[in-house]
């Protein structure tokens, strides 16, 4: 039996090869001494060193986590809301506004993109053209509030992707139950509805987050003048002359996140160990 | 009750959202110190200024500087386009910078705020893209030529021919911007850079999608990268950015086509609708300066149309010939006027005709 | 539970911000820089054929190789024990957490004429072999600049989307019923036809999905990777409104021709896959 899985396995070490080489390229030049990319150069440190004194890539790292921050925590409100909107609305109308939501799921990122910069340049430029903008004095512009609202926008739906199935196995009777016992309508919800939906909210918000990290396309259209991500300032120094700072850089990103899901994956095998145990107390019969 | 408190949370979401863009930068100043003098917002070719200068601009007029880079004139023109872009500074090249005046998308400078206008060399003076100097204060010039590896080239190439030459294929870098690529082909083919023939246009782009198997790839900034490393032996690029190359690889050669090529001026201008329009003639005055353009030059060995500099540099790189050309050599050359409406149309949709062709 | 308003303020959102600019879209494709209503944008459209097929043939190969690659590795790594399986997907899942760009930047120099993988093989006495034997005088694999580059980059990034769906697909199915086919005489490959791929079937068109979609409309690899002697869609797209051709509103042309296609597609598909509804993200 075992042998029969030394192909397969050899098969899953070559795919995890291929997925990993180039990472372990970039870990490995990020300590070159020289500029290439190519040519190992010796050992050093220098380019972790550059990488702090980077300003640009420092600030675009900074707008990057505040705009995922907020985009993530106001997609979840937002999403969050909706989803139990739409779970108390008829079948009908519901579907109707789940095919709305699952637009910029399915459309492809340069379309959104586009589509949202045609509108924000259409509705700067009527607003910037009224009686409005000399009235307050305000003139708009394309930027980090841009941004934010193409984040939030293709964040939502991944939130309510995630919160209505969480909906769905709810026990509609329960709500109710807790409001005969006297609980007013936003108590009850906050006391039975929430916690039964909260794990779906919380991947709801990682989900949002990761996208908003990741995204590449849509910021690259709307993100106007004087703020950049950091993707989009990656695709700007990946065109010029090599600047080893991107390898330190990806470094950095990569034990972050390695980090980061090691300790999520441990937490979550200790509690599923844990509720096993409980489970076997609670059924010594099984 | 419930009803119009959504509502109110949904008007007061996009309200919220919405007025981030009213703001004047967002989330860049936060300095207090330099909050007070505001900013500029500047908009320059990647790979062109020594970034030390905005930090002394910074440091002398309390100023904070907000630098993004572009990598045509093509792509800056298409971000300014859009309503809502917003840059005090930008340095287009001469033609692009016509074609801005032209069609109505800069602000006349107010020369009494960049004395240091003054110390520009004379014959860069009301140039013809911009005939009696209202929009423009020229920031570096220089030459287009080919760029080639001579551990990888054998003969000494004097012409463009050497782009087109089937020796190379898989070697040779070409433009990736139009007005540079076709310019080459028209050269190539012994016409004008601004023809507004149709058919010698056509013909350039035939030409050029003849070319393009050869081509390894279609470049602009990537070309330090690709011919510093060896990775293709032939480019066509500018004569200052030959001489940061050969500073990492010495095997590099330059040469000017004897077809002619292209002289060319890079000029800062201020966007219509400018925000911080005095911070950015504070800006354009920094960058006349002696020390600033000092800097630049150094660090991107550019011509600089500023005389002072000129005499403060080294002299083996102010007699250059290349770089401060004599008359001779400025006769074989040609510079990119703008041109009319229904030929850049043919440009654009040429252009796109070359980047579709099967390679 | 009867508060459906609380939907109020992300239908406005969804209006104002998914619905708005797609109408947008639309209106732009169908009017002209002067603002007159034109089909002019459409009837070029032929011009743009080859920026169609290089996108879609590119794609669809790349689609093709993800479920050749993610397929058997989805199925091995569901054999496995349960701390396998969960250090397997988490391996699967950290690249994507890396930007893409820097992922690609990475084969850059490993593709390159003079990169790693030549410097490898000549390193090893590779190309003096082959030149030894067939007298020819190769000293490196043409790599980057190609449209195989291109495709490479499309399967590493977007890989991890077809691997995902399956597994979760595979990784569900009760394992009651495989044994029940085995005690009815079905031999290993039997399973695997008759119920295991039936029933992954669903993780695969929605692996088809994420992958083929990015895929598609990709644009900066072919920059990247290609050397920028390949124009795709989404180069083509990226062109007219922050490019070398400022034109917006063949732009929304092209991008609104790219999306009907793609949702045509995407609707056959579905047809044949009933059933497993929305995205297996995380």
């Amino acid at each position: 039996m075992k042998k029969h899985y030394i192909p397969s396995r050899l098969f899953t070490l070559l795919v995890y090869i291929f997925l990993y080489a180039p990472i372990v390229l970039l870990i490995i030049f990020s300590f070159n001494a020289t500029k290439s990319n190519r040519v190992w150069g010796g050992f050093s440190t220098q380019w972790y060193a550059e990488l702090f004194h980077n300003a640009r890539l420092l600030g675009a790292l900074r707008t990057t986590i505040i705009l995922s921050v907020l985009a993530a925590v106001i997609a979840t409100l937002l999403g969050t809301a909706a989803a139990i909107g739409f779970y108390s609305m008829r079948r009908r109308s519901r579907s109707v506004f789940l095919a709305v939501n699952n637009i910029p799921l399915t459309n492809a990122d340069i379309i959104t993109g586009v589509s949202m910069m045609l509108l924000f340049v259409f509705a700067i430029g009527a607003f910037n053209s009224s009686f409005l903008s000399d009235l307050l004095g305000v003139r708009w512009k394309t930027g980090f509030g841009t941004l934010l609202i193409a984040h939030i926008t293709f964040n939502a739906p991944y939130v309510i992707l995630s919160v209505m199935p969480k909906l769905r196995q709810l026990d509609p009777n329960i709500y109710e139950a807790a409001q005969d016992l006297g609980a007013s309508g936003f108590l009850a919800f906050r006391k039975v509805i929430l916690p039964e939906i909260m794990p779906g909210v919380l991947n709801g918000l990682i989900i949002a987050f990761t996208m908003s990290i990741d995204d590449f396309v849509i910021s690259y259209f709307t993100k106007g003048s004087g703020v950049t991500t950091l993707a989009v300032e990656i695709y700007t120094m990946v065109k010029k002359p090599v600047t080893p700072e991107i390898n330190a850089l990806s470094t950095l990103m990569f034990l972050v996140v390695f980090a980061l899901l090691l300790t999520v994956n441990i937490r979550q095998a200790r509690q599923e160990t844990a509720s096993a145990r409980r489970k076997a107390k609670l059924n010594p019969g099984r | 009750m419930k009803k119009s408190l959504a509502l109110l949370s949904a008007a007061a979401l996009t309200l919220g959202a919405l007025s981030g863009c009213g703001g004047t930068q967002s989330g860049t100043a936060d300095d207090p110190g330099a909050a007070d003098k505001g900013v500029v917002n500047v908009y320059n070719w990647g790979v062109y200024i020594d970034e030390s200068v905005l930090e002394d601009f910074t440091a002398e007029t309390g100023i904070k500087v907000v630098y993004d880079t572009f990598e045509s004139n093509e792509a800056m023109y298409g971000v300014l386009k859009n309503e809502g872009a917003s840059y005090d500074v930008v340095i287009p090249s001469d033609y692009m910078i016509s074609r801005m005046i032209e069609e109505d998308m800069l602000e006349p400078l107010n020369f009494d705020n960049i004395p240091n206008f003054e110390d520009v060399d004379p014959a860069l003076k009301n140039p013809d893209y911009d005939p009696e100097n209202l929009y423009s204060v020229p920031y570096m010039w220089g030459l287009l030529g080919v760029i080639y590896n001579t551990t990888m080239v054998d003969e000494t190439p004097t012409s463009w021919d050497i782009m087109f030459d089937e020796d190379y294929a898989g070697q040779i870098l070409m433009f990736n911007n139009s007005r540079d690529a076709i310019g080459i082909a028209l050269k190539e083919l012994g016409y004008s850079y601004n023809t507004t023939d149709e058919n010698q246009i056509k013909e350039a782009i035939d030409l050029l999608i003849e070319q393009k198997p050869l081509v390894q790839s279609y470049v602009m900034d990537d070309i330090f990268e690709k011919m510093q490393s060896g990775s293709a032996a032939i480019g066509a690029y500018y004569y200052g950015d030959f001489l940061t190359m050969q500073e990492v690889n010495p095997d590099l050669a330059f040469c000017l086509p004897e077809e002619g090529t292209n002289l060319y001026v890079d000029a800062m201008c201020i966007p219509k609708n400018a925000e911080n329009k005095e911070n950015a003639e504070a800006f354009i005055n920094y960058m006349c300066s002696t020390q600033a353009g000092l800097k630049n030059c150094e660090e991107i060995w550019y011509s600089t149309p500023l005389l002072s500099v000129r005499e403060e540099l080294d002299p083996e790189v102010s007699g250059d010939p290349y770089a401060y050309p004599d008359e001779s050599i400025l006769a074989q050359c040609e510079s990119f006027k703008n041109l009319p409406a229904d030929t850049l149309a043919l440009y654009d949709s040429e252009w796109t005709r070359l980047m579709l062709a099967s390679n | 539970m009867k508060n459906k308003w609380l939907a109020a303020p992300y239908v406005v959102w969804m209006a104002l911000f998914v619905v708005a600019p797609l109408i947008l879209v639309v209106i732009f494709a169908f009017t002209d820089k002067a603002g007159g209503i034109t089909l002019d944008n459409f009837s070029n459209m032929a011009t743009y054929i080859p920026a169609f097929q290089h996108s879609f043939v590119l794609a669809i190969a790349a689609t093709v190789i993800c479920i050749l690659i993610g397929y058997p590795l989805a199925y091995f790594l569901s054999r496995e024990s349960l701390m396998v399986r969960k250090v397997a997907m988490m391996l699967i899942m950290l690249p994507m957490w890396m930007n893409f760009l820097l992922r690609t930047y990475a084969w850059m120099s490993i593709l390159d004429d003079n990169g790693l993988i030549n410097q490898f093989l000549a390193n090893i006495g590779f190309f003096n072999l082959i030149n030894s034997i067939f007298g020819t005088n190769l000293q490196y694999i043409h790599m980057i600049n190609t449209q195989g580059a291109i495709v490479l980059g499309m399967v590493y990034n977007f890989l991890p989307f077809m691997v995902l769906p399956i597994f979760s697909v595979i990784d569900k199915i009760d394992h009651r019923v495989i044994e029940a086919a085995q005690d009815l005489g079905a031999n290993g490959t039997m399973v695997f036809r008759k119920v295991i791929f039936p029933l992954s079937l669903p993780g695969v068109l929605s692996g088809v999905t994420m992958v083929f979609i990015p895929s598609v409309s990709t644009f900066a690899l072919s920059r990247l990777l290609g050397g920028g002697k390949t124009l795709l869609l989404g180069d083509l797209i990226e062109m007219q409104f922050l490019g070398n051709a400022y034109n917006p509103h063949l732009g929304s042309a092209i991008a609104l021709v790219m999306m009907v296609i793609v949702l045509v597609m995407m609707a056959i598909m579905n047809r044949f896959g009933e059933g497993e509804e929305g995205v297996a993200v995380l």
